[in-house]
């Protein structure tokens, strides 16, 4: 993926994450922590993108979303936060809310 | 210049009127310059989790290019003595 279309990335499904890696094999901790945090919650399927692979796409999140961090959490083409902030989310309950309005049940 | 816990510390201090920081150097677990940083200040209150980070990203947004990996918490003054009680 180009990073000039991020505008349209963020909204390729209701949840995408930027992170190192895949889902399958994140390649950080802290990716990985985002993607337990969502697997913990019933999200399984959603759109992710490698910025391993992109070093373009890895820069131009960073600028696009005004974070300079990795992983990167979209719900319904809003930035959410990263790691910290979903993990907090995940503690106080603010999580399964936000999925409930996305029509996801954890 | 090498960034330190304590330079960290004194800068959200300043910044975001932090009343107490708790700055971890965590470079020793990982691979290059790491930080996790719990921030207390009363600026965070009636601000949404996602601008209370961003206060701290762009209070640190000098230092976060050469931070490899950095974590926070912020809390206001009220969630960080109901944090201690428990």
């Amino acid at each position: 993926p180009k990073s000039s279309d991020l505008a349209e990335l963020v909204k390729k499904d209701k949840v995408v994450v930027f992170m190192k890696g895949t889902p399958a094999q994140p390649m950080c901790g802290f990716s990985n922590a985002v993607v337990q945090i969502l697997r913990m919650h019933g999200v399984d399927k959603y759109t992710s993108f490698n910025v391993l692979d992109d070093q373009d796409l890895r820069q131009g999140v960073k600028n696009f979303s005004n974070w300079p961090t990795i992983p990167q959490v979209y719900f319904n083409g809003e930035f959410v936060g990263g790691c910290d902030i979903l993990l907090q989310m995940h503690q106080n309950g603010d999580l399964v809310e936000e999925l409930k309005k996305l029509g996801i049940r954890s | 210049m090498a960034i330190t816990a304590e330079y960290i510390k004194d800068k959200l201090t300043k910044s975001v009127g932090a009343i107490h920081v708790e700055v971890e150097d965590t470079s020793a677990n990982r691979c290059a310059t790491s930080f996790k940083v719990l921030v207390v200040s009363p600026q965070f209150n009636g601000k949404p989790l996602l601008q209370r980070h961003r206060m701290v990203n762009s209070c640190l947004a000098e230092e976060l290019k050469e931070i490899h990996a950095f974590e926070q918490k912020t809390l206001t003054p009220d969630q960080w003595e109901a944090q201690k009680a428990k």
